[in-house]
């Protein structure tokens, strides 16, 4: 088999005799810490944690006893710890310094919402359990839905969607089961070339035929064009506002009553809604259905790849075809849950489950305690400051960065620069890569697929302005030399936990679980003969 | 507002910058007729942290936590002790408030993370490769459904009447959307699966037969046995997992046949959460299906110095770079209950698994036992791991109802789970976990007996 790493390097075969006044034995460079994996360093035999010794010599299981060793090794609690604090420490994160990733809404994550989150009322309780021993569950799940619905203009909300894109997929459903009930079955979503990739994947897994809405020059959705295109086969458009160029869509209304007077809906991709919270509400532009990342908006935290939420709010066309389950409030003041149960009587027309139980309750505490620690009046705010942080940006650097869309007047919450201008040969991946020896997350790289070596840059509002002065500074010297040419910066990042990964080789000859390395123990690999 | 770091001298400075006038003319396309000049009305305004701590605190205080009861719920997500150390470590702020690691030089800690997990998770699976996550069990069991369909490029559905019905109905709704033809069934109330009836299902056509091990009702079906019908008619077996510590205790899906082995994580280190967020584990047992999954992809490769790296990978399956002909439309996953997972099973390793099954089924022997001498109560299975079903001679949903009063949460009642079928109303399941103890069994053994009497 041909493993990638051919050279059998790994930190736990430190290289003898390579201590040079750089290079050291162990691989580490002070506090940065290599650090091997659980397989290299654990084993069968040990457990961090205190169990009474197994017997299952008169068991239940009917024959189906586990024998074989699984081979799952274990790390006594100290050794855990290490592995993952070190670990840990091979990371960016916005508690480190800013995470400028255009469209991900990388901003501070306040640490009351961790604490309430962890409430044995919210932690610890069943989804399953008598309704009447949840009401505090309920209430949150109410309350949340309530500022959704007032924040956006909108009637209803769906929670239980688990992230953006299945946000999407409910809000698409929602549009689809409307039509359906009408009868009137069509087959076309329009999406613009800058949308996020979700909305193509999401709109063909629920079955439509995905065309292109063409884009003006200025970067908004062209409306004479997307008039002209539609029809009796177009089920619905869905628009990202505002959009990934950073614009806002300002002819919206336009574009949903000509969706509406055309007998489709509007879905709106609600992943910038941080650029318009209480400045601008979707509902009265005329939107269908929204979704809303409550770990993008309302600082929900990330974790390194989810988990997200993707609450969809819902126009009242919409709204009947929602899915199940959601709280109901009664006159009492009581919150009973509408399952399948008592979707006959009370939400029949229901497009049914998107998942099991009732959506992402983890998140929706921490959201809630971000939102009444904003109040109506700091989330104005916050669409205020994300949109002055990003224009500064837009206008510090457009001396020394192309920004297309610069004279299409003031951008949103980012800031779009593409590479026209760098000298031959050097790419956006540079000059990004250069960005993370500077100590900076990169920017979202060419995404939009519109704009040639796109770099959307979205400093979020938890920034200060000092905090920006100095990512200016070292935007601003990158940008130069890259202009210049400066061959150095295709080595970079030179000062990260690891150089430029190779990920054609990753894909070419995946390895994706580890196994028991083929080369015999004792065999010189490539890095103990000076390779590397 | 403590969140937001700019001063007035500040902002004006910077719209000194811009060359605007104030914050208002930043939103200049947004039209004046839909422009909100002043904060939303009948909204509140900026609270304290104390303030938003007190209010949250009341609402917590409105719910009965399983600390404060006898507690044996499950039926797909189950109490179980998660040690404080995953709980610090995962609020590491370089793990808590990292981004998808887009950008694996300064993402290794989240990469190695995820390939340890997805070996791990193949491991415990008998799989040969597993996914960086989905969203949940139920929305990886759809995926699954969908993934059969591509290998297979079949459109028949086989749903084992045993299968978590919410499970089920995520499967029925997507599969409106996709024109697959979903047959479902509902479960027998007989000690052991009904084998033979499934197998009797599977045609030629069939995509995938879905069967949940344990079942719905805590039984262990014979996953060999049906492997080899669904191979023998070229269907493909998903077999769905909602408890992994079982898997500490009973034979791993993959050893047995299953093609496709999705399931529930939360089990390991997440915690109950009243639903979510939880963890989707998905896994394949035949290599060659791994650019037909959905989802996040860990591998291993190495860096420009031949060092040891970690990227995400394969990507060309996914919705950002094959937009509408992805794999799926899954973005977001659970990374940070991935790393909690991964963790709790660092810590136990295979050793510390093996214990904690083992004490799991000790004691949810002991509590079949009891409840089997409550006059009128039958246990259901022959088999079990540490859940099972008990009839009684009652409506179940009213005596879970009644007892939770008391603070003791029974069950979970078939009548919950199946409404308004009447000839499972009598089911309870029962799951008893290492953090119940022989006095909460016996609480609930005298409680069901005072109820019934």
């Amino acid at each position: 088999m041909n493993a990638p790493n051919q050279s059998g390097w790994k930190p736990t075969s430190p290289v003898t005799g390579a201590a040079d006044g750089t290079n050291t034995v162990t691989g580490n460079k002070a506090l940065m810490l290599e650090e091997p994996l659980i397989f290299e360093i654990g084993n069968c035999e040990t457990t961090g944690v205190d169990l009474p010794e197994p017997d299952l010599s008169s068991n239940r299981l009917g024959g189906f006893a586990r024998d074989a060793e699984i081979g799952l090794p274990g790390l006594s609690e100290p050794e855990t710890v290490r592995h993952y604090t070190r670990l840990s420490r091979q990371n960016y994160a916005i508690d480190l310094g800013l995470f400028p990733l255009g469209s991900c809404t990388m901003k501070h994550n306040p640490r009351v919402n961790e604490k309430v989150a962890r409430m044995p009322g919210f932690a610890d309780v069943h989804p399953l359990q008598p309704v009447d021993t949840v009401q505090g569950a309920l209430g949150v799940i109410n309350e949340l839905a309530q500022w959704l619905c007032k924040l956006t203009g909108m009637p209803g909300v769906a929670m239980t969607p688990k992230a953006g894109a299945h946000g999407e997929l409910c809000g698409i459903l929602c549009i689809r089961a409307a039509l359906e009930a009408k009868g009137d079955a069509r087959e076309v979503i329009l999406v613009p070339e800058s949308a996020h990739g979700t909305n193509p994947a999401t709109a063909a897994f629920a079955g439509y035929r995905v065309e292109n809405i063409p884009a003006t020059a200025e970067g908004r959705v062209d409306l004479a064009a997307l008039k002209a295109r539609l029809g009796p086969d177009v089920a619905g458009v869905m628009i990202t506002n505002p959009n990934t160029c950073g614009l806002f869509e300002r002819d919206m209304k336009a574009i949903s009553d000509a969706v509406h007077a055309a007998g489709g809906y509007v879905y709106c991709d609600g992943a910038n809604f941080n650029a318009i919270v209480g400045r601008v509400r979707p509902g009265d532009l005329g939107v269908d259905a929204m979704h809303i990342n409550l770990h993008k908006t309302f600082s929900t935290p990330h974790g390194g790849g989810g988990p997200g939420s993707g609450p969809v709010v819902l126009s009242e066309a919409l709204c009947p075809y929602g899915p199940l389950p959601f709280s109901e409030l009664h006159a009492d003041g009581t919150l009973t849950l509408v399952e399948e149960e008592t979707a006959g009587e009370r939400h029949p027309h229901s497009f049914g489950r998107m998942s099991a139980f009732h959506g992402q309750m983890g998140m929706f505490t921490r959201a809630l305690a971000y939102i009444l620690s904003h109040g109506a009046d700091g989330l104005r705010q916050v669409a205020g400051d994300a949109v002055l942080n990003a224009n500064y940006i837009l206008r510090s650097l457009e001396d020394v960065l192309d920004a297309p869309f610069g004279a299409s007047g003031p951008c949103m919450h980012e800031a779009l620069f593409s590479d026209k201008g760098f000298a031959d040969g050097m790419t956006t991946l540079d000059l990004a890569k250069g960005l993370i020896d500077e100590g900076y997350h990169p920017m979202t790289m060419y995404f939009p697929l519109v704009v040639h070596g796109a770099m959307l840059i979205e400093p979020t509002e938890t920034e200060s302005k000092a905090g920006l002065d100095q990512f200016i500074t070292a935007l601003r010297s990158l940008a130069e030399r890259a202009r210049a040419g400066d061959e150095t910066l295709k080595a970079a990042p030179i000062h990260a936990p690891r150089r430029r990964l190779d990920e054609t080789l990753a894909a070419r000859k995946p390895v994706l679980t580890w196994s028991e390395p083929e080369v015999a123990p004792g065999e010189p690999s490539l890095s103990e003969q000076g390779g590397s | 507002m403590r969140y937001l770091p700019l001063t007035d001298t500040d902002r004006s400075a910077m719209l000194e910058t811009i060359g605007a006038s104030d914050v208002d003319a930043l939103f200049v396309d947004v039209p004046a007729d839909h422009y909100l000049t002043a904060p939303i009305e009948g909204l509140p305004h900026h609270a304290s942290e104390m303030a938003v701590e007190k209010h949250m605190r009341a609402l917590s205080k409105q719910n009965l936590a399983a600390a404060d009861a006898a507690f044996f719920l499950g039926a797909g997500a189950y109490r179980h002790h998660v040690p404080a150390t995953v709980d610090h470590l995962i609020q590491r702020g370089e793990f808590l408030t990292a981004y998808t690691p887009y950008q694996p030089e300064i993402a290794q800690g989240t990469l190695q993370m995820l390939f340890e997990f997805q070996t791990q998770v193949a491991k415990l699976y008998g799989c040969a490769v597993a996914n960086a996550s989905m969203y949940d069990g139920s929305t990886a069991c759809w995926e699954a459904v969908a993934m059969a369909g591509r290998v297979t490029r079949r459109k028949r559905v086989v749903l084992s009447g045993a299968l978590h019905p919410h499970y089920a109905e995520t499967v029925k709704t997507m599969a409106k959307f996709t024109e697959d033809q979903i047959a479902d069934a509902l479960p027998s109330l007989t000690a052991k699966p009904d084998n033979a009836g499934l197998i009797a299902r599977i045609d030629d056509q069939t995509s995938c037969v879905v069967v949940q091990y344990p079942d719905i009702l805590g039984r262990i079906p014979d996953l060999a046995e049906i492997a080899e019908a669904a191979h023998a008619k070229g269907a493909l077996l998903v077999a769905v997992n909602t408890e992994p510590v079982a898997l500490g205790a009973i034979k791993a899906p993959g050893e047995l046949g299953a093609d496709i082995v999705v399931g529930e994580g939360q089990s390991i280190g997440v915690g109950l959460q009243f639903g979510g967020p939880y963890l989707g584990l998905f896994a394949v047992r035949d290599p060659k299906h791994v650019r037909q999954m959905p989802g996040r992809l860990c591998g291993e490769t190495v860096d420009a110095e031949g060092k040891r790296g970690f990227v995400l990978t394969l990507s060309t399956r996914e919705q950002h770079i094959r937009r509408e002909k992805a794999t799926s439309n899954i973005c977001t996953n659970s990374g940070l209950c991935a790393l909690a997972f991964s963790i709790h099973l660092t810590l136990l390793g295979e050793k510390g698994l093996r214990a904690l099954a083992a004490e799991n089924h000790r004691l949810a022997c002991i509590a079949a036992d009891r409840l089997a001498q409550v006059p009128g109560v039958t246990v259901l299975n022959d088999t079990f791991f540490n859940e099972f079903t008990v009839i009684l001679p009652a409506d179940a949903r009213e005596v879970v109802r009644k007892l939770a009063q008391d603070k003791v949460l029974a069950g979970v009642s078939l009548g919950r789970l199946f409404p308004k079928v009447d000839a499972l109303s009598g089911g309870l399941v029962v799951a008893v976990t290492e953090t119940t103890t022989e006095e909460d069994i016996a609480t609930l053994g005298r409680a069901i007996e005072e109820v019934l009497a």
